[in-house]
């Protein structure tokens, strides 16, 4: 399997792949997490859907990586998209044959596909954790936001949750694109419906039988990063998630496996 | 060890309502080049896909190198293979798409080089993919192949899109590897390429082998032609109809009258001919050659 997940880190450090994806998650954390502390007074809110975030709560010893904590459901679809490209390009470009003839036994090499994705995710988390909680310290004494308990032993502990909560939800966005690449072999239909479903059809559905966002994939994808939301428990989040992503495992697994290659 | 490198018995494959492969039985022994010819839609590229493990058979069995292609894994890491055209990243640069493979494999990285050389890539290897030229495309898929060292090397149509200085160096790389021992198996629509570097020989219709073995035995078997062109091209019709009402089978094939026949009644026919006004302007007694039983064998035109 490592030699799977070298070869797949030759692919994924490509500049433009991997600048670029780091750019577009870099830009939307700088911007979501200045967001929190440059709007903090506005009647408009500071955070998702227009909700406000206070003082009060960024003053705690989690309020380093609120920020942070926001922008995992954004990571998560940037993810979603990139490994959803990745895996049904070696469809449309015919590498997929290359590839298994270097390394013949196919779950093999989706575990080392899954590997290098995990790596990959994980690199991507943690300089944005780190950016996130640089640009929120920076922005704490214009906001008039104490900062005094972040870095208390507290403070690290929220900090190494959100990281890992992020990480899970992220992941488990990273099964769903590699599962649809290979289930549609095209990445322009596996990063669309991707997009169509996690950010409109989930939210249009959810705004017509607001019931519904308890079992949506996405929602629960985003709640684990959130760790927890008001009206989705943390463990209701997760295991409802990782039953989706377990189903999501067991298909793309099996249908790697026994799907003839012939293009 | 087996003396075969591959051994196919009944293979078949079957689609909803299509049958690419109809019970194929065929061996190649080890060492030798052998062509894979057929007409399109015949299917070589499926034969090829099995062999190398990418689809399932529906039936039969094939062994490549002596191991089952139900276990891929037990021979691959000796089969190189250019499968229907060269596939690879097209923002990596041609070293680096085969450095993927080389790691993937577990291959020495420093053979990337050689072989980037070796199919006359060399200066080019840092170059992204998608600048490449079709040919340069064709060599990378080439190097590739070679990556394992192969005791097998199993070619899809490796002369698409070479010039033919590309083609004569295929020939001759192709040549070498068989006298080192490696064993090649080439398909190509190239007949005459085939003719010139191939011993053995497997010949597809239809999903069907119609010929498998040495080519000399092939050709022996075949009967002696004369090969007939006209003054005027409307009288090769004619030609045709005089050569089957004496019993020769005859067709027209790019402008010339392809008549089976032993080479002395070339005299009669030329009579016969005169006969009936018809100015010959070729009248040629020759062996058939293997595009000529392609086609006899193939019904093609």
């Amino acid at each position: 399997m490592f030699k799977v997940f070298f070869a797949e880190w030759r692919k994924l450090r490509r500049p433009t792949l991997f600048f670029g994806t780091f750019a577009a998650a870099l830009f939307f954390n700088g911007l979501i997490t200045s967001f929190v502390y440059i709007m903090i007074d506005s009647p408009d809110g500071n955070s998702d859907r227009g909700r406000s975030v206070g003082r009060e709560v960024l003053n705690l010893a989690g309020g380093s990586v609120y920020g942070f904590s926001s922008i995992g459901g954004l990571l998560g679809i940037i993810i979603l998209c990139v490994f959803a490209a990745q895996t049904a390009q070696e469809y449309t470009y015919g590498t997929l044959r290359n590839l298994l003839l270097r390394q013949p036994r196919r779950l093999l090499l989706l575990a080392g596909k899954y590997a290098a994705m995990k790596t990959f995710a994980l690199l991507l988390i943690l300089i944005n954790a780190v950016i996130s909680i640089a640009i929120s310290y920076y922005l704490s004494d214009r906001a008039k936001v104490s900062t005094d308990l972040w870095f208390t032993s507290a403070g690290w502990s929220a900090i190494g949750h959100t990281i890992l909560n992020v990480y899970i939800s992220v992941v488990f966005y990273a099964v769903i694109g590699i599962t649809l690449g290979i289930l549609l072999k095209s990445p322009i239909s596996s990063i669309s419906i991707a997009l169509v479903w996690i950010l409109i059809l989930e939210n249009l559905i959810g705004a017509v039988k607001p019931v519904t966002l308890k079992w949506m994939p996405g929602n629960q994808f985003s709640t684990i990063a959130q760790g927890g939301s008001l009206d989705i428990s943390y463990s209701h989040a997760l295991t409802l998630g990782s039953v989706f992503v377990v189903v999501a495992l067991a298909l793309s697994s099996f249908i790697f496996v026994k799907r003839d290659v012939a293009n | 060890m087996t003396t075969l490198a591959i051994e196919v018995s009944g293979l078949t494959k079957q689609y909803d309502n299509l049958t690419a492969v109809k019970g194929a039985t065929f061996s190649v022994p080890r060492g030798i080049i052998c062509g894979f010819v057929g007409p399109n839609g015949a299917g070589k590229t499926t034969t090829i896909r099995m062999l190398l493990g990418l689809i399932s058979p529906t039936s039969g069995s094939a062994r490549v190198l002596g191991e089952s292609v139900s276990d891929p894994e037990k021979y691959l890491a000796y089969v190189g293979a250019l499968i229907e055209g060269p596939a690879f990243y097209p923002a990596l640069s041609g070293s680096e798409n085969l450095r993927v493979l080389a790691t993937m494999g577990g291959f020495p990285i420093n053979r990337v080089e050689e072989l980037i050389t070796l199919v006359g890539l060399g200066g080019r290897g840092g170059d992204k993919y998608k600048t490449y030229s079709l040919g340069m495309k064709q060599r990378l898929g080439i190097a590739a192949a070679l990556l394992p060292n192969p005791a097998l090397l199993i070619l899809d149509e490796p002369t698409n899109g070479l010039d033919p200085e590309g083609i004569q160096e295929v020939r001759d790389l192709l040549k070498k590897l068989a006298s080192e021992g490696t064993t090649v198996f080439v398909s190509s629509h190239l007949l005459s390429e085939i003719e010139i570097i191939s011993e053995h020989l497997v010949m597809l219709r239809k999903g069907e082998v119609v010929f498998a073995g040495p080519i000399e035995e092939l050709l022996l078997n075949q009967k002696p032609m004369i090969i007939v062109r006209t003054e005027r091209e409307e009288d090769l019709q004619k030609v045709t109809e005089l050569a089957i009402a004496d019993g020769h089978r005859a067709s027209i094939r790019s402008g010339e009258a392809h008549i089976e026949g032993p080479h002395e009644w070339a005299a009669t026919l030329n009579k016969k001919a005169f006969a009936a006004g018809i100015t010959l302007a070729q009248l040629t007694p020759t062996l058939p050659n293997l595009e000529e039983t392609f086609f006899e064998m193939t019904g093609g035109k």
